[in-house]
């Protein structure tokens, strides 16, 4: 189930600074709720986030219960080079995905 | 017989207000789960140690008002050159009232070119939300903004 969006400029200049956004498709419970007869809805939420440009970890986040549902990520990063980024999210439950994007640095 | 009417009245007025009072009891005690001042303080300090906190160069950006706690967008920005000698390498932001105290963590680096992350957040209630900067030196600075939520997130009935 491909459910990352990622937007990652297709060109850039050298030394430019570029946005990159990122949305990965997940309920995120919180572990706090309870259905109507009382039980508790257990715990999946995605922990850590990961970006990599071309093998180099550039950004790396710890997610918890409070960010909200469909975790949407934005960071910046210096245009180095023409590659390719990678993301990764894993989580609860053996959550994994990954998904990539590339660039093409003039 | 008049004065029997009036009699009664008052009971009944005395009877429902303890009503109220005993259904105020069992509010009270569901607050519980919450993440306290404490508990924040807790978060803070496992992230900070003993080191000084000082305000300034972070800016956190999140709308004073929202209607939905269950995502509320988020925006953190600190003022830094980025270069390799003076760079952020992580935001940390905290929460005051949710059940749990920790928003998240995000690690940059001198790659970053700008030290700017936005993402979208839970608010169980109306709060307030620290964010604190660690810089390459290991300084520490921090921000932190009031919200007013309407509807809470985290805790509600799944139906």
């Amino acid at each position: 189930m491909a459910s990352a969006l990622i937007n990652v400029p297709a060109h850039a200049k050298r030394g430019d600074v570029i946005e990159i956004k990122t949305l990965m498709s997940h309920v995120m419970e919180t572990g706090y709720r309870h259905t109507a007869d009382g039980k508790v809805v257990p715990r999946d939420i995605i922990t850590s986030f990961t970006c990599r440009y071309n093998g180099v970890e550039i950004f790396r986040a710890d997610l918890f219960q409070a960010i909200a549902a469909n975790p949407f990520v934005t960071f910046f990063t210096v245009a180095a080079e023409s590659g390719k980024f990678e993301f990764e999210w894993i989580g609860d439950n053996g959550f994994s995905e990954t998904a990539s994007a590339s660039i093409s640095v003039a | 017989m008049r004065k029997q009417d009036y009699s009664t009245r008052r009971q009944f007025l005395g009877l429902a207000g303890g009503a109220a009072m005993v259904g105020a009891v069992p509010i009270v005690t569901l607050r519980e789960a919450e993440a306290t001042p404490a508990t924040l303080a807790a978060a803070i300090h496992n992230v900070v140690g003993t080191a000084e906190v000082r305000t300034g160069k972070v800016k956190l950006d999140v709308p004073p008002l929202v209607e939905n706690g269950n995502t509320v967008p988020m925006t953190v920005s600190v003022s830094s050159p980025m270069t390799s000698d003076d760079h952020v390498a992580s935001i940390h932001v905290f929460n005051e009232k949710n059940p749990q105290p920790n928003i998240g963590n995000f690690y940059l680096g001198p790659r970053a070119g700008r030290a700017q992350i936005s993402t979208r957040i839970r608010l169980a209630d109306s709060q307030k939300i620290v964010a604190i900067a660690r810089m390459s030196d290991g300084s520490f600075w921090s921000a932190s903004a009031d919200v007013v939520v309407t509807l809470a997130a985290c805790t509600e009935e799944v139906i």
